[in-house]
């Protein structure tokens, strides 16, 4: 115990119990699995710009189809992590639209609505003799020409969608880290990593070049990703609030372990592993991180998230 | 009409009639509380003195948690009371990460967003908020900060320059005013939180948020079970566990 409190600084002696961390782990999955979720689609369609679909086979279909599956997680989570999760409903029949969960909750669903749909014509495009006389699937086949319509859309509608968390991030005027706009770019670089590194999972039989890009987009995200790590680490604007949230990880412990396991991770090895893949191609290094580039962005998100709903507000 | 509070540090004597008034008045579960009053130590010894300070909602005139909540289940009343609908609240904790005072809770009888409500049942009423009525040495003013004769107003003119507010950086306009405050007692981080020097209570954070005997499936399975319902003793088991082991968490 330290028995030389500092004359001017004052001491809490009765005070009621604080809440501790809120928006905990399933708020972390959340953002990760959105990350993925508009990412792959982000990165998917880069690569259907510079790229003949004949070097990607499989990604017309196998695209959507991880989106599909990582929104889901992350609605799931979003769900699991209300208190009250039946009236998730509220958001469509009362929607406040000052909001940024209201307006998110609306894109993100119109979202993986159409993120359906077109993993739905992809899947049975890409499988002609699967289940031939599904009403479903041949509505789907015969409306094949669809994909390429709603795809400009679903590529626009992505944006906003991985971006909308960093204007809810703002409107938490409580927590001072989150205001930072580079929140808004941090989110951005986490989608074109989480969605070029869940392309390279699928990539094993492209074509060279679209390999290379897939490298050259995580190499570049990591590497930016990282920078605006530690420019608020080091070069933050120095708010009061905004200090002592980033004291608990200069000062070490448990948040200081898991910053570090993340940059190092999930931005500084991927980056030389992608950059060293662009010049000669080995699949299971790049693959390799792939992996450490989502688990690392996952332990960066969830300190940046946690940290600031540990300092007393009141 | 614009409903303000006032509170003049200079005359609490941190009795908690207030903090008790409220929580028999709202009914406010145990483990929550809509006003507390803080005790602050500062000084070295022998030169200390004590502080007392209540914190509750500010009734921010630009809030917040009534711009982040999704469902508007935090919404204005038209005398600028920020009133909360428990029966439309999502419980998504939106309004607890917006609010730059700590002042909501999610309720855990309810598992809703709950806080301060002036008590606008009582306003309604006709009748003062429960903590004024019982405030013995009326360090508790509350009326309408737009009636230049209301007892509030006239108190902030009689005070000018040593009326404040809690963050007013955070350009919140605050409807919740301090006289004979300083940056030890308004500023949570000018104010140390050392283990070992609380009194009577070992907790500085609560290990739940809402209902702590609910898990994220009882939330989904509660429609369709009887829900049980919790009383004190069940909390207090509760309290008594938590209250054995320090949480590290939190504090500098």
């Amino acid at each position: 115990m330290d028995s030389a409190i500092h004359a001017t600084q004052a001491v809490v002696t009765l005070d009621v119990a604080l809440p501790g961390i809120i928006w905990g782990w399933m708020i972390t999955l959340n953002m990760w699995a959105k990350s993925v979720g508009t990412g792959v689609i982000l990165v998917g369609a880069f690569l259907l710009y510079r790229h003949k679909k004949d070097e990607m086979p499989n990604l017309r279909w196998l695209m959507p189809l991880i989106s599909f599956i990582f929104l889901n997680i992350f609605l799931l989570s979003t769900l699991t992590d209300l208190h009250q999760p039946y009236r998730m409903i509220n958001i469509f029949l009362h929607p406040h639209w000052t909001s940024a969960i209201t307006v998110g909750a609306w894109m993100a669903s119109l979202f993986t609505a159409l993120v359906t749909v077109l993993m739905v014509i992809g899947f049975f495009d890409a499988h002609p003799d699967v289940r031939r006389n599904c009403a479903l699937a041949k509505t789907a086949r015969a409306n094949s020409g669809l994909y390429e319509k709603i795809f400009p859309f679903v590529v626009f509608l992505a944006i906003p969608v991985t971006l909308y968390t960093a204007i809810i991030m703002a409107e938490s005027s409580a927590r001072e880290l989150w205001q930072a706009p580079a929140e808004v770019m941090q989110m951005m670089w986490a989608a074109l990593l989480a969605g070029s590194a869940a392309l390279i999972l699928i990539s094993g039989s492209w074509s060279k070049e679209a390999r290379r890009d897939l490298a050259l987009v995580l190499a570049i995200a990591t590497f930016f990703s990282f920078l605006m790590y530690m420019g608020e680490y080091f070069f933050s604007f120095k708010s009061s609030e905004a200090e002592a949230t980033l004291a608990y990880v200069h000062a070490g412990g448990e948040y200081n372990v898991e910053f570090w396991f993340g940059m190092v991770l999930g931005f500084i090895v991927p980056f030389f592993l992608a950059v060293s893949n662009m010049k000669s191609d080995n699949k299971t290094l790049l693959r390799f991180a792939a992996i450490l580039a989502l688990i690392g962005l996952y332990m960066a998100k969830d300190v940046w998230l946690k940290i600031p709903q540990m300092l007393p507000l009141s | 009409m614009k409903l303000g509070f006032l509170v003049d540090l200079n005359l609490c004597m941190g009795c908690k009639g207030c903090e008790v008034a409220c929580k028999v008045e709202n009914e406010v579960p145990l483990s929550s509380w809509r006003l507390r009053v803080k005790y602050i130590d500062i000084g070295t010894f022998p030169d200390t003195k004590r502080s007392f300070t209540p914190l509750r909602c500010n009734h921010c005139e630009s809030a917040p948690c009534e711009r982040i909540c999704p469902v508007s289940a935090l919404h204005y009343l038209e005398n600028g009371i920020v009133n909360v609908d428990s029966a439309r609240c999502i419980g998504c904790a939106g309004c607890m990460m917006a609010c730059p005072y700590g002042a909501i809770y999610m309720d855990p009888e309810t598992n809703t967003a709950d806080k301060c409500t002036y008590c606008a049942h009582r306003i309604e009423s006709g009748m003062m908020p429960a903590c004024v009525v019982i405030c013995p040495v009326q360090a508790n003013i509350f009326g309408d900060v737009e009636d230049d004769t209301s007892n509030i107003s006239q108190y902030i003119m009689a005070h000018q320059g040593s009326v404040q507010v809690r963050k007013p950086e955070k350009h919140t306009e605050p409807k919740h005013y301090y006289v004979g405050g300083g940056r030890q007692t308004l500023d949570p981080l000018a104010q140390q939180r050392i283990e070992g020097y609380s009194l009577f209570n070992n907790i500085t954070h609560l290990e739940h948020v809402g209902d702590p005997n609910h898990g994220v499936l009882d939330r989904f399975l509660a429609p369709f079970t009887s829900h049980e319902i919790h009383d004190n003793s069940s909390m207090m088991d509760w309290a008594e566990k938590g209250g054995e082991d320090t949480h590290e968490e939190g504090g500098h």
